[in-house]
């Protein structure tokens, strides 16, 4: 992966880190705060997640300033750099055109289909390796050789095996998210705590309920973690296969826009796409915050 | 030795694990058998491999030489008449269950139908006093609470055995006085065998008909000693018997003298 992670997924280790870079979950207790921590929302803190809030909206008019500024100065050839009022107003009349919703539907299904498609090989995939000490062993050396290959390096193989299609998009888009999952899974899987275990052994669980009631919950932690992650890069390879391969898509009108040529398109264009990661980083904090709500990253604990 | 009435028998366990140095003798030579509705508490200096020995007896681990029967049969994994309470709660406690779906998961696990797991969660939890906790998490409670859920999924698992490892060590001086009241309660009240380790002298004349005091590693029995206190125990009054006194610097000396690897005082 040579590609950043899309907006916002600054917590947690950015793709292709090394495995031990990977955030691993803590359980239970004092030791449980983690990189992949949310911080908690505790009713003392509002005040000071106000003032976070405030300083937020004052960087970005900041930024906004200082684009209209430097734009209107015409310190950048205004061909390359319209102001930020202009690719705004630009912006919300693309909002009432067709060909923008149908291309932010494309671009969101074929995220969201690469997306699943990974998430779900990753589970069942890593899910059977983690289980069977053999294939752990068996597929560790060739996991760490495949894992570190840049997405975008597969496009050509993609387009030779699909042609300029959606699925050639697909093949890019589901790559790394899926090793960025697998390598997740089989770390949870493997984290199952021993006093936990001896639990469910001295209590005759056999090997389904072991599987479901402790295993995949102690997994979960680390799916999520791996999914949160999973789902920027996607974004970004999505945006990317589009730009490439030309797929209908919001990077493919990216890609009109630039030859029209048509900066304040271009530039409304490259909001929505940083919008689009926005959104994508909140909905997965939701969903971790949701799934999650009895790990102590996220749960309020009763003060003792 | 062998006893045709005991419900739980060690013979002769030994175990050693693998090292750098060579083998390391854990468990030198233990036997001993436990009768029917008993309350036998184990007592030892740190280090001697208490956890060892339950492990071996649980069937958690496999012992490297002798054998362990629970009613006729060689122990060789977890028996189903073996419920065991385990010192870390909070590890025990699986954080994404409910306290009664806790309570509930080993009776689902065995097949037990919807409304008969509901009634035994129910009782169990009341039993031991936290009969409004079922809806809660583990981690939403004290830490004497958790240990309360711990046995209250080996009371529904209902077992002839009740294995404890150090139940009690994780938790406060008040917590563990009240815990110690519902262990006997339980005992009673079930009338299941109780097998409870400690490292706590007090603790294991107090709640004990019968207490083996363990020796320094490599394991063996110092002493089987039975405690000749009144049935109804009570924190204040039985802790200030002469009896108790005498009982409880008696499993002091051996203890010590286990420390300095010496046979047993008379």
């Amino acid at each position: 992966m040579t590609t950043v992670p899309g907006p916002g997924s600054h917590r947690g280790a950015g793709p292709g880190g090394v495995a031990d870079d990977h955030p691993r979950p803590g359980r239970h207790g004092a030791g449980g705060t983690s990189a992949t921590a949310p911080a908690p929302a505790v009713p003392g803190r509002r005040r000071r997640s106000w003032r976070r809030t405030g300083l937020g909206a004052l960087g970005v008019l900041g930024f906004a300033a200082t684009w209209e500024l430097v734009a209107r100065a015409e310190l950048v050839n205004p061909e390359y750099l319209p102001p930020i009022t202009t690719t705004l107003a630009r912006l919300v009349a693309e909002l009432g055109e067709t060909r923008f919703w149908s291309a932010l539907g494309d671009t969101v299904v074929t995220w969201a289909l690469g997306l699943g498609l990974a998430l779900g090989a990753a589970l069942v995939l890593g899910t059977v390796i983690g289980l069977v000490p053999f294939l752990r062993r068996a597929t560790h050396t060739t996991i760490e050789f495949l894992r570190p290959i840049p997405s975008v390096a597969i496009i050509p193989l993609a387009v030779l095996l699909a042609g300029l299609s959606r699925e050639a998009a697909l093949i890019v888009v589901v790559y790394a998210p899926f090793w960025q999952v697998l390598i997740q899974v089989l770390y949870g899987i493997a984290d199952v705590d021993a006093v936990a275990r001896d639990t469910a052994r001295s209590f005759g669980l056999g090997r389904r309920h072991r599987l479901r009631h402790l295993v995949l919950p102690t997994a979960l932690p680390y799916v999520i973690t791996g999914f949160r992650l999973a789902a920027s890069i996607a974004l970004v390879l999505t945006i990317t296969a589009e730009l490439v391969i030309g797929n209908p898509g919001i990077g493919r009108q990216i890609d009109l826009l630039r030859s029209a040529p048509d900066a304040p398109g271009l530039y409304a264009m490259v909001l929505v796409t940083g919008a689009l990661g926005l959104a994508v980083n909140l909905g997965t904090r939701a969903v971790e915050r949701r799934a999650l709500h009895w790990h102590p990253s996220v749960r309020r604990e009763v003060p003792q | 030795m062998a006893d045709r009435t005991a419900l739980l028998s060690v013979r002769d366990l030994r175990k050693t694990y693998p090292s750098a140095t060579g083998p390391v003798e854990a468990i030198g030579s233990v036997g001993f058998d436990v009768r029917p509705g008993e309350l036998v508490c184990i007592v030892g200096p740190s280090g001697c491999g208490k956890t060892t020995l339950l492990k071996c007896i649980s069937g958690l681990l496999p012992p490297s030489a002798g054998e362990v029967t629970l009613d006729g049969a060689v122990v060789t994994a977890p028996p189903r008449t073996m419920a065991v309470v385990f010192q870390e709660y909070g590890r025990s406690l699986y954080p994404w269950l409910t306290v009664g779906d806790n309570v509930a998961l080993p009776l689902r696990a065995r097949g037990v139908g919807r409304a008969e797991r509901q009634r035994a969660v129910e009782h169990a939890l009341e039993e031991v006093g936290l009969a409004q906790a079922a809806r809660k998490y583990p981690w939403q409670l004290s830490g004497g609470m958790q240990q309360r859920v711990a046995i209250a999924r080996a009371v529904a698992y209902r077992p002839e055995v009740l294995v404890m490892d150090e139940p009690f060590a994780a938790v406060d001086a008040q917590t563990r006085a009240d815990l110690e009241d519902l262990v006997r309660r339980v005992w009673k009240d079930l009338g299941v065998t109780v097998l409870f380790v400690t490292h706590d002298i007090d603790e294991s004349v107090y709640l004990g008909e019968r207490v083996l005091v363990l020796s320094a590693s490599p394991t063996v029995v110092q002493e089987d000693l039975a405690i000749d206190l009144p049935a109804e125990r009570d924190q204040l009054t039985t802790r200030a018997l002469p009896r108790f006194t005498e009982l409880r610097t008696h499993v002091y000396e051996q203890i010590q003298a286990a420390k300095r690897g010496e046979a047993a005082v008379r």
